[in-house]
């Protein structure tokens, strides 16, 4: 049963060759959505171009929906797959923290590596950005790790938390996705593209 | 130097700095094949996606380099410190195969451009600047939060994980919050 690692024992070169394989997917699949590119991934913030909520979100529906199937059929054990303990706290304040870099710098993490290889200077600076804020964090704040345990509430998924099961979720979230992609579909086609205003700029 | 400022509607909609560049793939097509890329991490190795440890990583063997009694002083620097072998980091390397398949796909989709992005009414020195801020900022967020868009966004909303939804909702707030206030960078 999936996970292969609850069944198979990786050495260290299996599983940084499975990480650098995993990899090229991730940084094909954020290359090929536009992610290399700080205008557009800033774009959905100004409701230019809502490519972000389009990838992001459809991204995660399709998992939920692979990781439901498959363990429906008895294939993947949810139960088995690693979940980060809940802090609402941390993850309240820390997405507004992330969010504010993510729009002030034009990139996050991932896209920033796939914005250096599409040759963008600024990623440069932003991934040099994120570089000292790690290390600023691990030498000057290193107790926050210690207040995150202290006050998280575990695992906490919705499931958990609602007693209404996966299934039901998941197809929640296909039915936001298909209302959400007809109401930006919606509003793409209302609204003229933002050339007029670009011209006189 | 090219420098990318706002141009005709048909070359900002495919890429700055190309004319010939190819446009993108369809959104909804490309979080697809992000999905069953995170779908396909899930099953093998019991985790999802991630990014901001491959950064820690690496900041904890600069420690190292620069004072090695540093690194025992800090409990976070120990966690990624892999008994003197930080480099040798799960999302590390996925960060390099990030890089590599990022770098073939702007190549072959000739979208390589050696550019930065920025909007007309601010200054490239400015813009790095920028830059380096908003990437000081995601950091802090990231540490706090255990995530970014990756770990948390990507992989824990799509596993109905209630921080991760709380966290994806305030990044987005966050960022339409304040918008407008930033907007000299973009617009």
């Amino acid at each position: 049963m999936w996970p292969l690692s609850s069944t198979i024992e990786f050495s260290l070169a299996a599983e940084l060759a499975i990480a650098l394989v995993l990899g090229i997917g991730f940084g094909v699949a954020l290359e090929r959505a536009g992610f290399g590119s700080a205008r557009k991934l800033t774009a959905v913030f100004y409701l230019h171009d809502m490519a972000v909520v389009k990838v992001m979100f459809t991204a995660v529906v399709t998992t939920m929906v692979g990781l439901f199937a498959l363990s429906t059929l008895g294939l993947l054990d949810l139960g088995a797959l690693y979940i980060e303990p809940t802090n609402l706290l941390a993850q309240g304040v820390g997405g507004l923290l992330f969010g504010a870099g993510f729009l002030i710098g034009g990139y996050c993490p991932g896209t920033s590596l796939a914005a250096i290889a599409s040759g963008r200077k600024d990623a440069v600076l932003f991934a040099l950005g994120m570089l000292a804020g790690v290390y600023a964090y691990a030498e000057f704040t290193p107790q926050l790790d210690d207040w995150y345990k202290a006050h998280s509430l575990g695992e906490l998924t919705l499931p958990a938390l609602t007693g209404v099961g996966m299934g039901w979720w998941t197809l929640a979230f296909v039915a936001f996705l298909l209302v959400a992609a007809w109401g930006i579909n919606l509003i793409e086609g209302r609204a003229p593209r933002d050339t007029g205003r670009q011209a006189g700029a | 130097m090219n420098t990318v400022t706002q141009r005709t509607p048909a070359s900002r909609e495919r890429n700055p700095g190309h004319v010939s560049a190819r446009p993108f793939m369809n959104p909804y097509l490309a979080g697809v094949l992000l999905g069953f890329v995170l779908l396909a991490t899930y099953v093998v190795t019991g985790r999802g996606l991630g990014a901001t440890a491959g950064f820690a990583a690496l900041a904890t063997w600069l420690a190292g380099l620069v004072s090695p009694a540093s690194v025992q002083s800090s409990i976070v620097h120990l966690k990624y410190w892999n008994d003197g072998a930080p480099l040798l980091n799960w999302t590390l390397f996925l960060l390099c195969g990030a890089f590599i398949g990022a770098a073939v796909s702007a190549w072959q989709a000739r979208r390589f451009a050696v550019v930065i992005e920025r909007g007309p009414r601010i200054s490239d020195g400015q813009r790095l600047a920028l830059a380096f801020a908003g990437g000081f900022i995601a950091a802090c967020g990231a540490k706090l939060a255990k995530g970014c868009t990756s770990g948390q966004a990507l992989t824990g909303s799509s596993i109905l994980n209630a921080g991760s939804l709380l966290f994806l909702l305030a990044v987005f707030v966050a960022g339409f919050g304040l918008a407008h206030l930033v907007r000299k960078e973009w617009l």
